[in-house]
């Protein structure tokens, strides 16, 4: 970890009008929670449901989109990169720490207005929100690795991320029950089954499996940038 | 010099040829962009995205028509209308991917001022854009619902005036389809340069009222409250020209919720008007804006 690294990452994600961006994605899903609250239709059924398809099929996927690419993408494109690797900083020491700063962004973009969200919706029935917290921040984590390898091995990461999260996961799922398994959403969605009672929240993967496959994931994300990041060439963007 | 025009006059020979005007400015750019959306006159890596999105656009219409000639089973033809709305999260990745190559790449290179330092306006400059992103989103669209039809013709299925009087519905529907998403995301690419982020801003501002129309418009059908999930189709970018598709063309119903009546559809095609008539005003103002600095 390195914190000037940590900060200037911060400063590039948050700087002027980006951070509407990230403010606004999470907004939606508050609105829609203090939406349902007041009109008295927030039963745990519709809260699991809003929670699981808003907050973990779309929200999440997003949000780690955003951070995972966005904290290495832009710098790698335009070659700023080349300032962080020509100090005596070693490479898996930059990857780590940009990494963390997307789990931080995920965390409070993703993670902290869902579980408001899930206590806007439940209250502390079922410790529905808890779980959910507890689940997006596992997917979470599990995602911003991914689309930080993603960002370091292509220049396509975004439209690329996308395509997993927006037809692999949601729409083959719906085909091929193979491919709904190995979709970082249904992991996610196995440990937030874990933590609360509701019957409604249901995952096709067992909760074994799923933290395996989730450290797995993680792991090998988090190499595959380091490796790549070492032998980095840079060549003119655009 | 007796031309006024010019600071410096250094004796160089003057260009007195004939002037392509205006007409001929506004089609080069707009051949230009329409090249630079499927990355034709660059490197073979935007060329990748474009052409693997066309290519997953085609395949449904492909497998479709040769199951409806194995099978002799005419009603397994996908209806022509409702082929956008099946495919509409290929079609917002393309939006997101390419929208961005059109309206970020001049701001963030702040190269806007080259352009009108020459007889360019801001204007036909954001036309052009506009029109290249609308045909490439028809061609998107049309091709594989053109295989759709003529594959059917060739299966000879029955009723042959009526599926042509559909197939040219389903052309304009995607005409509208075609002008309402490129307002939509050029508007968004414009205000976010920053590489990578225009992409997510774009399927941001397309994914999440998405989602947020359908869970509402679910609940809504549960309570069987069926005018709420019908005007609620209103606020989903795919939903909304799929009312003007029912009710103003005549298709069958692809999306959740449709509004009753004539009225449904002239306020939603009202609303289509709206967004392309402020995307093309505020993109005028962007690049203007731009072009000064």
């Amino acid at each position: 970890m390195n914190p000037t690294i940590a900060m200037i990452t911060f400063r590039a994600m948050l700087g002027r009008r980006r951070a509407l961006l990230l403010f606004a994605l999470p907004l939606l899903l508050v609105v829609l929670a203090v939406a349902l609250r007041v009109t008295g239709v927030a039963d745990l059924e519709i809260s699991s449901l809003v929670l699981q398809r808003f907050a973990i099929a779309t929200l999440l996927p997003l949000v780690a989109l955003v951070a995972g690419t966005g904290v290495i993408g832009p710098e790698i494109d335009d070659g700023q990169i080349m300032y962080v690797l020509t100090k005596p900083i070693p490479r898996h020491v930059v990857v780590l720490t940009k990494l963390a700063v997307a789990i931080a962004l995920i965390a409070v973009f993703a993670v902290l207005p869902t579980f408001v969200a899930g206590l806007l919706l439940a209250g502390t029935t079922a410790q529905l929100a808890l779980a959910f917290g507890i689940g997006m921040l596992a997917g979470g984590i599990a995602y911003g690795a991914v689309f930080v390898a993603l960002a370091v091995v292509s220049r396509n990461a975004v439209v690329i991320g996308l395509l997993y999260a927006l037809v692999w996961e949601a729409l083959l799922g719906n085909f091929a029950p193979g491919a709904k398994s190995a979709s970082v959403q249904q992991w996610a969605l196995s440990v937030a089954d874990t933590f609360t009672s509701a019957s409604y929240v249901r995952s096709t993967v067992d909760l074994p499996v799923a933290v395996v496959l989730l450290v797995l994931v993680t792991a090998a994300g988090t190499l595959l940038a380091v490796l790549r990041l070492r032998s980095l060439t840079v060549a003119g963007a655009d | 010099m007796t031309v006024g025009s010019t600071i410096h006059d250094i004796g160089y020979r003057h260009y007195d040829g004939r002037r392509l005007g205006r007409g001929y400015v506004l089609r080069s750019l707009y051949v230009h962009n329409l090249r630079a959306c499927h990355g034709f006159g660059r490197p073979a890596r935007a060329k990748v995205m474009p052409s693997i999105l066309a290519l997953i656009m085609l395949i449904p219409a492909v497998v479709d028509v040769g199951v409806v000639a194995f099978t002799k089973e005419p009603g397994a033809l996908m209806r022509y209308s409702s082929y956008a709305v099946t495919l509409q999260v290929i079609i917002a990745i393309f939006l997101a991917a390419q929208s961005p190559v059109l309206a970020s790449r001049e701001l963030r290179f702040h190269v806007v001022p080259l352009y009108f330092s020459r007889p360019v306006g801001p204007l036909d400059f954001v036309l052009a854009k506009f029109a290249a992103l609308v045909t490439s989103l028809f061609a998107l669209m049309a091709v594989p619902v053109t295989v759709l039809y003529v594959g059917g013709l060739i299966a000879k299925v029955p009723g042959s005036a009526d599926q042509l009087l559909r197939y040219l519905g389903a052309l304009v529907g995607c005409v509208v389809f075609a002008l309402v998403l490129a307002g939509i995301g050029l508007t968004v690419a414009a205000f976010t340069p920053r590489r990578g982020f225009g992409v997510a801003a774009v399927i941001a501002v397309y994914l999440l009222p998405t989602t947020f129309v359908l869970i509402v418009q679910g609940i809504a059908e549960v309570r069987t409250q069926f005018t709420l999930q019908g005007w609620m189709g209103l606020f989903a970018p795919f939903n909304l020209v799929d009312i003007v598709q029912v009710r103003l063309l005549g298709a069958q119903r692809s999306a959740v919720g449709v509004p009753p009546g004539i009225a449904g559809g002239l306020i939603a095609l009202a609303l289509c008007t709206a967004i392309v008539a402020g995307s093309i005003a505020v993109l005028y103002s962007r690049f203007r804006k731009a072009g000064l600095s």
